[in-house]
Parts: C-alpha cells; structure tokens; sequence
C-alpha cells in the first residue's frame, strides 16, 4: 500500500448522543482509515465528550475525514494534532511471567520506566506504566523477552498545550 | 391520561403538522398504529397518502421536495416497512434532498432481542441519513421533530430519520408542542468564506479569458438562478449544468452549453477541456461529470463553491474554496466583477456547437429522442419531467430544454430505477395545476409500476412516458460497447402489455408505435384530464451518444455510433463504436 500512511492524532468533542461513537467509526472505516486506539471520555462538562482518536491513512483521505467528521450533526471539533503539539499519554497494564530467578530484572525494567507494581504473585507480576505511547512501547519491548501473559493499554489522550484548543 | 393530554404518537402528527409539513406518504403496520391512530385523530391540514410499496413513499417525498422545495414525511412501520424505505431514503442522501422519514419500531424493552418485525433501522440507516434518532422518551419528540425538520432543510439538505418505538408513540407527552432545538454541534454555515475569498475569485475571473460555469443542484437548492444568471451575463462566459442543475440556467440561453460530463454535449466538454478557468457554483463535481478526475481541468484555474466542506478536493483539487450558500456567495461576488473578455472564447465556442450539434436519428423505426424532442415543443419546455435511470433518462436529460429550476427530476447520485412514476406522483401532488411527465424505461417502471394506484386514486393527471426497448437498455449499451455484445441479463422478454395494465387500473393507456403518429398520441395523453401512460415502441438498439467512456476524459467524448439496423439479433459480431472524438478538434 501507499508509504505515506502514517498515524495521525485526531481530537473529536462531540455532543453525548446515542449513535455518536457510530457514526464517527463508520466515517473511519468506509475511507479506510483502520483505527489503532479510540478513547472516548466525558468531557469537561456533562453533555459532551471527548474522543481522541489515532489513526493510520493518507494526508488526503485524513482530511477528508476531518472534513466528514466535522459534518456530523453532534461533532463540535474535530482536529488534527501532531505530536508536538500536544501532550500525549497512554497508560499500560502488564502481567509478566516470573517463574525463577527473572524477578529482579523485571524490577530493574520497572523501575527504569518508573512503572508501578501493582499486583504480584508467585508467578507472576503486574506493572503499571504511564507515559507517552514510544516510552510505553520501549519497556514493553524489553519485557518481551520474559513472558508476556496479558498486555493492555488505554489508548492515546491528548491535550493541546497552552491556551490552543485540543 | 386525561381526555386532552396527548401521547407521543399525537406530538409528533401535530408537530409535523406545526412545523409546516403538508404531505406525509407511508403505509401502516403494528408498530405504527398508534402513529397512523394518531394520524386519524389529531390530523388537520396534512395530507397523507397510502402508497403501495414504501419505497415509493419515499420517492414520492423526494419528487415532492424536488419539485416544490418543501419537504415531506414518510409513515412507515417497522421492519420490513422500514428497510423497504432504505432505496428511497439513500436516493434522497446522494441527491440532497429534505425529506423527514418516521419509522415504527417495536416497543422499547423489545428492542435487540429480535422482536417481531424489530430492525435496528437507526443503524442500519447510518450512512445514508443526514441525521437519525430512536425516540426514547415522548417528551422528547417535539423537539426532535423540529430539530429533525431543521437539519433536513438547512446547509446541505437531507433525510433525517425519527425512529419511534410502539411505546413512546403511546406514552403521555406532557411537555407541550413548543420545544427548543439542541443542537451544539450542527454549524449549517451560510457563509463560511471572508472577504479575502470573494476578492481572490473577483481576481481570477477578471484574468480569465476562457471561463466555464457548471452549476449543480446546489445552485437549485439556494435558489441563486437570478444570481448565476447575471454571473454568466457579467462574465461572458458559458454556462453547463450537471444532471441535477439543469434549468438553474435556462437551457434556451446563448451562453448555455447544456448539460456536461458522461453523456452531456460535445460541446460542453469541449468547453471544459479547453478553459481557462472553471467556476463550480453547487455542483459536487463527482465521477459521472469528471472524465479522470486527475485529467479534469488539469491546466485550468478551478474554483469551488460548495456549503459542504466535504466536497472540497474529494475528487478535483481546487485552487480557491469557497464554503458558502451559493446565492449569497453570488450575491457578494456579483458587485466585484467586471465584464469578461470572452468574444475570441465565446466564438470558438460556437464554432464547438456548429461541429458537434445534437442530434438524433429519425429513419428506422421510433427513436426515444424524437419523442422527448416531441415533448418538449408540445409542451414548450415548460412541463414538470421526472426520470427513471436508463438510457430514456439521459435522452430526457439532452433534449428536453428547460429554461426553469424545479422542473427536472431525477435521481443522479443513487441512478435508482423505480425512481421516475413515484417521483412524478409526488412531484404533482406539489405542483397540482402543471403538467407532469414520467420518462421512463421498461425495466425501472417494472420495479415500482404498483404506485400507479396512487396515481388512479388521486386522480393525479401524471403522464408516463414509457420507452419501451425490451431492454435494461444502459447495461446492453455498456455490453454493447466495452464487452464485446455479450448481452448478459438485459433481455427483458415477457413485458406485460403495458396498455392493459394502465387499464386494469383505470388509468387511460396508449400505444405509441410508428413515428408519424408521435403527435396525435402525445397531444391525446397531455390533453387527456387523467394519469395516462403511453407506451412507446422505440427501436431495441440504440445508443446514448454522445458518450465519455468510464476511465476516459473528457477530451476522448465519443460522438456517435456507426449506423446500423435495429432490431439485429443479439450476439452479431459488429464494428466497435467510431471513436469521432472531439479530441480531433
Ligand atoms: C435499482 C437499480 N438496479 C440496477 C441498476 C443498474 N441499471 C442502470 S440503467 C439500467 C437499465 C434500465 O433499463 P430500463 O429501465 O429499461 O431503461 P433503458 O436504459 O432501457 O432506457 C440498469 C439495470 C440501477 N441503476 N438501479
Ligand atoms: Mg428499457
């Protein structure tokens, strides 16, 4: 397929109405656009909500989703934003194996991303880590290397920084 | 509930009625009695039509809303009465058409549990919807019926879908009939452009020497005729419209270039393969009007104005957008401009329209552009025509000349068949006092012929013109031209005698064979003061020229097709068509 695709944030603020979150997902998906997280959250006051959205496609069909998007009759804003221009976090649950002697290592890990134990057992070890996606994806990489038995991250949030709007 | 408290199904008849609907067409069901009971007990001044298949309840709003401006409702149940709406509605989407749709639907504690006749019709309607609601309370709906009336008439126009479940139409409503609308996210836009766009278009027509105007059905839905008239006049500079434009600028007009794209003039597209500049006012400049959207104007400086964002760059890129209501974008235009400098351009346009002229063959049997010419001077351009999809459709599209908006109607974006007899019978039931034409083919008149008893009923006067080719003709054409004549399910062999069934439903039915006849039977129908259907034997093979070929631009217009006889055996092997193109200009 076409190299320019590449992930895109996208900050939705839409009126909290059944059928919201369908209509924006269909905008996505019959353009193509595969949609990597979806994190839909009350928004600053009670009747709307915030969706940040990170997706893969072309510049061209992006703008025509923002464009679509942009249309629907409960969308208030939909925006772009790239990574600079915001401030960008995603929280992970881990659950690692840890048999033998493989603790400590994981601890090391941990303690390098300042991740959290928050659930251990015998055989196993659950850390929680928060920070932008490639910190995440970094400490995930090295854990591979011992069992990983689940994996479960919340999605991208984003805010704009300073007084521009997200 | 008290005597003079209202249920739900009750708020939503009178709000319909409050908000200035005045013709709803639909068909009951059990989820939609207390609806239709409703409709029976508080209705005043709407009408409400019985149709016989629900898709044509659709189709009847459209015509309705095509033909007047104004929407119309459609009352259907649930189920099976819904999803026969769904062609209906989605026509209504591509073509931007207002139309408000109210759907029963099976009681609120039923729903997802595969009720009897339950369909999840808020989403399986989605993407063809401006907007969709599943009532939950019956208080809610007065505003939602306004909110819905508003969203489906302003900005770009559309269905808007209200579905009501059993139990909602049948709950007290005590809020009373006057609502405030909530919408925080709906932005319609007006004027969504500044000064700084009006000035750069302002700019680039004064440099323009070889302008082009197509303007589309938004020009029609903004009502900005008088305004592109005068741009045209102003500018110099000639005028094509889109399937859906035509007679937004009149047809008969010097500047006109008529219609363009897939089967529009040679001239036309010549004209937008030659410009310098091109200025869309409401058109969405889509695959059937582009050639190869990459090749389209490529050299040309290429405004667009559109209320839709959307549009922008979907398919041509433009150099200047301007997002706006075409008639007021007009109107701010209108004082910056200074008169063109076209004679050289407007000259070689002339010289487009003497080499390739419009034209059809008369020897051989019946050709339906003879009988569409014929209607067009019995009727001095002036009647309402309504299509079906098909090769008559285009024909109806080339030689009938309007010179008005709101008077031709057809489905373009969808291409629905069925589409033309219920158009025509909604856009009569609008339009009672003018005459009303169905052109239509005999495989789509097949597909929603029932509505002739709503046509009978009413006593409506719509005239069908049936083009009778024993044929899905536009698909042969297609085999005809690029698959080597293998007519694959196109033969239509077993057509009813179309006479007898307009008979059988009391409705005046005439056969139109041999083209001296043409006026005699034309004038017998139009005077007739009754729905009459004429049905008209053309010659079985005939092409729709000229034609851009799908894949090909503009410049590759295929002009006509080697002559031959009609009625030839099907599976002959034949030249393939002359390539005259207006490429060899
Ligand atoms: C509902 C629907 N089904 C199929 C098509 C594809 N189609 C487009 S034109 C056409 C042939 C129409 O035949 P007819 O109504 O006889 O008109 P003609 O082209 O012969 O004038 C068909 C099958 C369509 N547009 N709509
Ligand atoms: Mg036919």
């Amino acid at each position: 397929m076409n190299k320019d695709i590449s992930a895109h944030n996208l900050s939705i603020y839409v009126a909290n109405r059944p059928g919201a979150l369908a209509r924006i997902a269909q905008t996505f998906s019959r353009r193509g656009f595969n949609i990597e997280s979806l994190v839909v959250s009350p928004g600053a006051t009670g009747d709307f909500s915030r969706m940040t959205i990170t997706a893969k496609g072309d510049e061209a069909g992006l703008e025509q989703i923002i464009m679509q998007c942009s249309k629907l009759v409960d969308v208030l804003a939909c925006r772009e934003h790239t990574d600079e221009e915001v401030v960008a976090r995603e929280l992970v649950l881990v659950k690692v194996a840890v048999d033998s002697g493989h603790r400590g290592e994981v601890l090391q890990i941990a303690d390098h991303f300042h991740a959290k134990t928050v659930d251990l057992s015998e055989k196993s070890i659950v850390l929680e880590a928060t920070g932008s996606s490639e910190k995440l994806d970094a400490m995930v990489d090295l854990l591979r290397k011992f069992k990983i038995i689940e994996l479960v991250r919340t999605g991208k949030v984003i805010m704009a920084r300073g007084e521009r709007e997200t | 509930m008290s005597e003079n408290q209202m249920n739900g199904a009750e708020a939503l008849i009178q709000s319909l009625e409050k908000i200035g609907i005045e013709i709803m067409f639909g068909l009951p069901g059990g989820s939609a009695i207390p609806l239709f009971d409703a409709l029976y007990k508080v209705r005043r001044k709407m009408k409400f039509v019985l149709v016989r298949h629900e898709q044509g309840a659709a189709h009847e709003a459209d015509g309705y809303a095509r033909a007047t401006g104004k929407p119309a409702a459609v009352l259907v149940t649930s189920g099976p009465g819904a999803t026969n709406t769904v062609t209906g509605i989605m026509t209504a989407y591509m073509d931007s058409v207002p139309m408000v749709v109210v759907t029963g639907q099976s009681v609120r504690g039923m729903l997802g549990k595969d009720a009897f006749q339950e369909a999840d019709v808020f989403n399986l309607t989605m993407p063809i919807v401006k907007h969709s609601y599943l009532v939950r309370s019956a208080n809610d709906i007065p505003r939602i019926v306004k909110e819905a009336y508003h969203i489906a008439t302003t900005g770009r126009p559309g269905p808007v879908l209200i579905d009501v479940p059993k139990d909602v139409g049948t709950e007290a409503c005590t809020v009373g009939l006057e609502a405030e609308m909530n919408l925080p996210g709906y932005k319609p836009e007006p004027k969504g452009y500044g000064p700084e766009t009006i000035r750069q278009i302002a700019e680039a027509l004064a440099k323009s020497r070889r302008p082009v105007i197509i303007a589309g059905h938004g020009a029609v839905l903004s009502r900005a005729e008088n305004e592109l008239r005068q741009l045209a006049e102003t500018l110099d500079a000639p005028v094509a419209t889109t399937l859906l434009g035509k007679g937004v600028f009149p047809d008969s007009h010097r500047l006109s270039l008529q219609g363009l794209g897939m089967h529009g003039t040679a001239f036309a597209n010549r004209a937008v393969v030659e410009c310098d500049l091109m200025i869309s006012v409401g058109a969405r400049l889509d695959d059937r009007i582009l050639g190869v959207p990459g090749e389209f104007c490529k050299n040309a400086v290429k405004i667009h104005i559109d209320i839709d964002a959307a549009e922008f760059g979907k398919l041509v890129k433009p150099d200047i957008r301007c997002r706006g209501d075409a008639k007021a974008v007009l109107q701010d235009l209108l004082p910056l401009l200074k008169r063109g400098d076209t004679a050289d351009w407007l000259k070689r346009i002339e010289g487009f329209k003497k080499k390739w002229p419009m034209g059809y063959a008369k020897k051989g049997g019946l050709h339906p552009p003879q009988v569409i010419d014929a209607l067009n001077k019995l009727t001095g351009g002036k009647a309402i025509m309504a299509t079906d999809v098909g090769q008559h459709q285009m024909w109806a599209w080339q030689f009938y000349h309007c010179d008005k908006p709101w008077q031709f109607i057809s489905s373009g974006g969808a291409g629905t068949m069925g589409f033309g007899l219920p158009a025509a019978i909604g856009a009569q039931f609008g339009r009672p006092g003018e005459t009303v034409i169905a052109i239509v083919g005999d495989g789509g008149f097949q597909m929603t012929m029932n509505e002739l008893a709503t046509a009978a009923i009413h006593k409506l006067p719509v005239k069908i013109i049936l083009m009778n080719n024993h044929y899905l003709g536009m698909v042969r054409q297609w085999q005809d031209m690029f698959y080597d004549e293998r007519y694959s399910g196109v033969d239509l062999e077993g057509n009813p005698d179309f006479v007898d069934l307009a008979k059988a439903y009391g409705i005046l039915g005439l056969n139109l064979k041999r083209a001296a006849d043409i006026p005699k039977v034309l004038k017998k129908a139009l005077e007739h003061p009754g729905p009459a259907l004429v049905n008209v034997e053309v010659v079985h093979h005939e092409e729709v020229y000229p034609m851009v070929p799908p894949g090909k631009p503009l410049e590759e217009t295929v002009l006509c097709h080697p002559r031959r006889k009609p009625g030839r055996p099907a599976g002959r092997k034949n030249s393939r068509p002359a390539k005259a193109g207006a490429k060899n200009a």
